[in-house]
């Protein structure tokens, strides 16, 4: 493989999300998202509880809550872009011959993927850190609540989004963009269905039940991934305490071991080694 | 534009295959094709819709893989990086990223093929000059007809000096004019030593370009030589009555098809040895055909055969 054409085509990537309207679109709403909850944050400290101001622990644990809810719509928009973004990256160029042109020149399939990959997954990485870091940064001003581990709940959301960008870009390799785009989204909301399950089944012991989240979390660890994140993000007495033992996919009893976070990044890269395959004996 | 470039012609076809063959499940597109392009040629690959010109186009580029059989492109083997690097390619579903500019796109393509930075701009002016689209390189692409986007795709398929330019069905969307257009820029390239490989049902275009035809039929060659030998056709043909015998002296037996009448085999320089010869013998002579029978007449006929 060679660096320069993969550049090209990762650079092209990357110009193209910039003039995206659907990017666009994003950056704004973020940035309001981000404005909102920075000031529903600071209001929090305000409130009363049984005529008097909360406390700073009690203002600090709505905080956490409220950062979970907010991170988990965070984590549902990231999955969704990757997946809206990605379907169209190859799928797109096939179905309008687009790519006719590209590829007959000199340039591998393999070039062209990974350049699509990294034209992809690096702006999406910085969207995940830049947002992440500034909510963070606004709950901390407003509240005094930082997670434990920022840095590495951004890791594992920036994960759980390039898990999805990984997959719809394989699907996109063989079915229409629309399809790739539907499946990624439907396998993203399917396995964090079967988190809840997984955690449900844990707090309860039903081994079989329990046995459906461990499953999901290695078919597609995208829900492995938040549950890690929600881990760092939460105060670390929520780990212990009986909201997270019913099942909640808002709190984690443990982190992602260091094993699944290999697990993890083997399953991406492998899953793009196989897109890389699925592209090569294509017809085009 | 430059778009040639290569002085003296090297040893070899620039395109060469044998008993090149794709399947698509049980569908035969392309059976067992042999077909040599010379360098600096301009050679014309016509068929019906369906005639497997396409898929043949794709196969040289390395766009599919072959079922069976093999080839070479500018001497190196089907779908080489190396080769690809020489190779200018217009496809027949031209489509070009809408939201870059066209100048963005060809830099775009500069890049992709290895060029040089530095000649970038050049390269893009000199090429959108060259396919009538200068002062337009500011333009999105999105905003340009499908003309428009015909000729920039030209304009993609001639940077960088390639040694093989292959265009697949290029004048599709195109006016009379631009058609025209696109004829000098073939008679360009030919003069310039660029091979040409011109995929058209469009017989009439390729009958004025090309030095070389080869015609396909579901995915195979019919006939393939020099132009000029294809529309030979079969002889100088005679319409007359009142002819006897079935030979005429110093020319030979005679073949009849109703009133027409032929000497199989007879050059159609001696068109006017066989007109007295008749006369000679006494037939009445109404239409006289030399034999040169128009592209599309041999097209037709080549299909009718088959």
């Amino acid at each position: 493989m060679s660096w320069r054409p993969l550049g090209v085509i990762a650079g092209l990537t990357a110009r193209e999300l910039l003039r995206r309207r659907l990017v666009h679109a994003l950056l704004l709403l973020t940035a309001l998202v981000l404005a909102l909850t920075g000031w529903g944050f600071s209001r929090i400290p305000h409130l009363h509880l049984g005529g008097e101001l909360l406390t700073p622990q009690l203002a600090r644990l709505a905080a956490a809550q409220l950062l979970l809810l907010v991170m988990f719509m965070f984590s549902f928009v990231v999955g969704l872009t990757a997946a809206f973004l990605a379907a169209p990256a190859v799928a797109g160029e096939l179905e309008s011959g687009i790519a006719l042109a590209v590829l007959a020149r000199p340039i591998s399939r393999a070039e062209f993927l990974v350049g699509r990959w990294l034209g992809l997954a690096l702006p999406l990485l910085a969207y995940v850190v830049l947002s992440a870091s500034v909510e963070f940064w606004l709950v901390a001003v407003g509240t005094g609540y930082a997670p434990p581990n920022p840095v590495g709940a951004e890791a594992a959301l920036a994960g759980q989004g390039l898990v999805l960008l990984t997959l719809t870009l394989a699907l996109s390799t063989r079915l229409s963009a629309m399809t790739s785009g539907v499946v990624a989204v439907v396998v993203f909301g399917a396995m964090w269905v079967a988190g809840v399950a997984g955690a449900f089944g844990s707090a309860f012991h039903n081994t079989a039940i329990s046995a459906v989240g461990t499953v999901s979390h290695l078919l597609v660890p995208s829900d492995g991934l938040w549950r890690a994140a929600v881990y760092e993000i939460q105060p670390k007495l929520f780990a212990s305490a009986s909201l997270s033992r019913v099942g909640s996919p808002f709190s984690a009893t443990s982190g992602a071991t260091p094993a699944y976070l290999v697990f993890a990044a083997a399953w991406v890269l492998l899953v793009l080694a196989a897109a890389v395959l699925s592209l090569d004996r294509r017809e085009v | 534009m430059a778009a040639a470039g290569v002085g003296g012609q090297p040893e070899g076809e620039a395109v060469i295959t044998r008993g090149l063959t794709k399947r698509y499940g049980s569908r035969l597109a392309l059976d067992g094709l042999d077909l040599q392009v010379g360098y600096g040629e301009v050679f014309g690959f016509l068929g019906p819709n369906g005639a497997g010109k396409t898929t043949f186009v794709k196969l040289l580029l390395g766009l599919g893989r072959p079922s069976a059989g093999t080839g070479q492109l500018l001497g190196r083997p089907l779908g080489d990086r190396s080769a690809r690097s020489k190779v200018g390619y217009l496809p027949e579903l031209f489509r070009y990223q809408g939201w870059l500019r066209a100048q963005e796109v060809l830099t775009l393509h500069c890049q992709l093929a290895g060029l040089p930075p530095a000649g970038f701009p050049d390269e893009v002016g000199r090429s959108l000059e060259l396919v009538g689209l200068a002062g337009r390189g500011e333009d999105l692409v999105s905003t340009f007809s499908k003309g428009m986007q015909q000729r920039l795709g030209l304009a993609v398929a001639l940077l960088g000096a390639p040694r093989l330019v292959v265009l697949d069905e290029p004048t599709s969307a195109l006016d009379p004019v631009g058609r025209h257009d696109v004829r000098e820029l073939i008679r360009r390239l030919r003069q310039e030593g660029v091979t040409v490989f011109l995929n058209s049902h469009l017989l009439s275009e390729v009958e004025l370009v090309c030095d070389r035809v080869a015609v396909v039929d579901r995915g195979r060659v019919l006939a393939q030589g020099a132009l000029t030998d294809l529309l030979s056709g079969e002889g100088p043909r005679v319409r007359c009555r009142d002819l006897p015998g079935d030979a005429l002296p110093g020319l030979g037996a005679l073949r009849r098809d109703g009133d027409w009448v032929s000497v199989p085999g007879l050059d159609r320089s001696r068109t006017p040895e066989l007109v007295a010869a008749i006369v000679a013998a006494g037939g009445r002579v109404y239409q006289v055909d030399e034999g040169r029978a128009s592209l599309e007449e041999r097209f037709l006929q080549l299909l009718e055969r088959a």
